[in-house]
């Protein structure tokens, strides 16, 4: 170990810092959002958007996925492929037979 | 004879990862699944309801959001144990007290993080509790239903978390002295999952509590 790897943990620190000052502020907003009451549709857009920024931030950082290697992501993607098969294909043939336009609009 | 796991400090030649971050990636993958598959049945239960409370209506949004700052505030005390292990201090100290200044460090964090995820649990035990004084249940309607399900798998992860984080705290903390490099790596796997955990509160938060 070197001063240039002293350098970069505590780089990695100060990181780590302003992704949890994101987070705490990402938070307030989605809650603060939440208070404005919109409607079902726009509510839904704006609490998830938040929470696929927030998450990106834990995903990107804490679990360090931006200087992973490829095989991580081979892995991931995976999951990612089978979890929005898992979420989409119900909710699409579930579409045919309920309310679902009706109850976001 | 021992069975030895090979690559488990060192990366693979072929995957670039140690096996152990490879299998804590492969672990996470089919968690993935699993709460994927829960949130997909709350989108299907929600959209073929006729009528859907609103999670702000029925449950403590204020809680919630501590509960939300707790286990944000974790996730970096979290990272930051396992960073104090790769982190040296002024040139000027030895080698072995820096490596002991490090390791204190480390114990500090993660006894913080331990703490935290007790918070969240007493911070959720308050409020199960407050549910069922005023006898709501799982069976009480199919918001109740999801609404338990998600945040107790959810909380039995936090208490896994926990449990894993406490055994890295104390007994298992004998390896630290004998092999730093695999210490490190498996403090870096229950950071993985740590956080993971983490991350899935970020999205069951606006989810349940806030839409």
């Amino acid at each position: 170990m070197n001063s240039s790897h002293e350098e970069v943990v505590k780089s990695q620190v100060k990181t780590y810092i302003a992704v949890f000052v994101a987070l705490a502020v990402m938070t307030a907003v989605t809650v603060f959002v939440s208070y404005m009451r919109l409607p079902l549709l726009f509510a839904v857009i704006a609490a998830l958007a938040i929470a696929t920024f927030k998450g990106s931030l834990v995903a990107g950082f804490f679990m360090h996925l931006t200087t992973e290697k490829k095989v991580i992501f081979g892995v991931l993607l995976l999951a990612v492929i089978l979890f929005l098969s898992l979420l989409f294909l119900p909710v699409f043939t579930s579409l045919q037979h309920s309310n679902f336009v009706e109850h976001v609009a | 004879m021992d069975a030895v796991i090979r690559f488990i400090s060192k990366p693979h030649p072929v995957t670039g990862v140690t096996n152990s971050k490879l299998g804590i990636w492969c672990f996470l993958a089919s968690e993935v699944m699993l709460f994927g598959g829960l949130f997909s049945a709350y989108v299907l239960l929600r959209t073929g309801s006729l009528g859907w409370p609103h999670g702000w209506e029925l449950l403590n949004v204020p809680l919630a959001t501590l509960n939300t700052m707790v286990l944000i505030t974790s996730s970096v005390t979290m990272v930051m144990s396992w960073a104090s292990l790769a982190e040296i201090p002024p040139k000027a100290d030895p080698p072995r007290i820096v490596a002991e200044k490090n390791f204190a460090k480390y114990r500090l964090f993660m006894a913080a993080t331990i703490l935290l995820g007790l918070t969240f649990l007493v911070v959720k035990s308050f409020e199960y509790a407050h549910k069922f004084e005023n006898h709501h249940f799982p069976s009480t309607n199919t918001f109740y239903a999801i609404y338990f399900t998600l945040t107790g798998l959810h909380g039995i992860h936090v208490l896994i978390g926990i449990l894993v984080n406490s055994y890295f705290l104390f007994p298992g903390s004998a390896l630290w002295r004998k092999d730093p490099e695999q210490f490190s790596g498996r403090i870096e796997a229950a950071g993985l999952y740590w956080h993971f955990v983490d991350l899935v509160w970020i999205f069951l938060f606006p989810v349940l509590y806030l839409l």
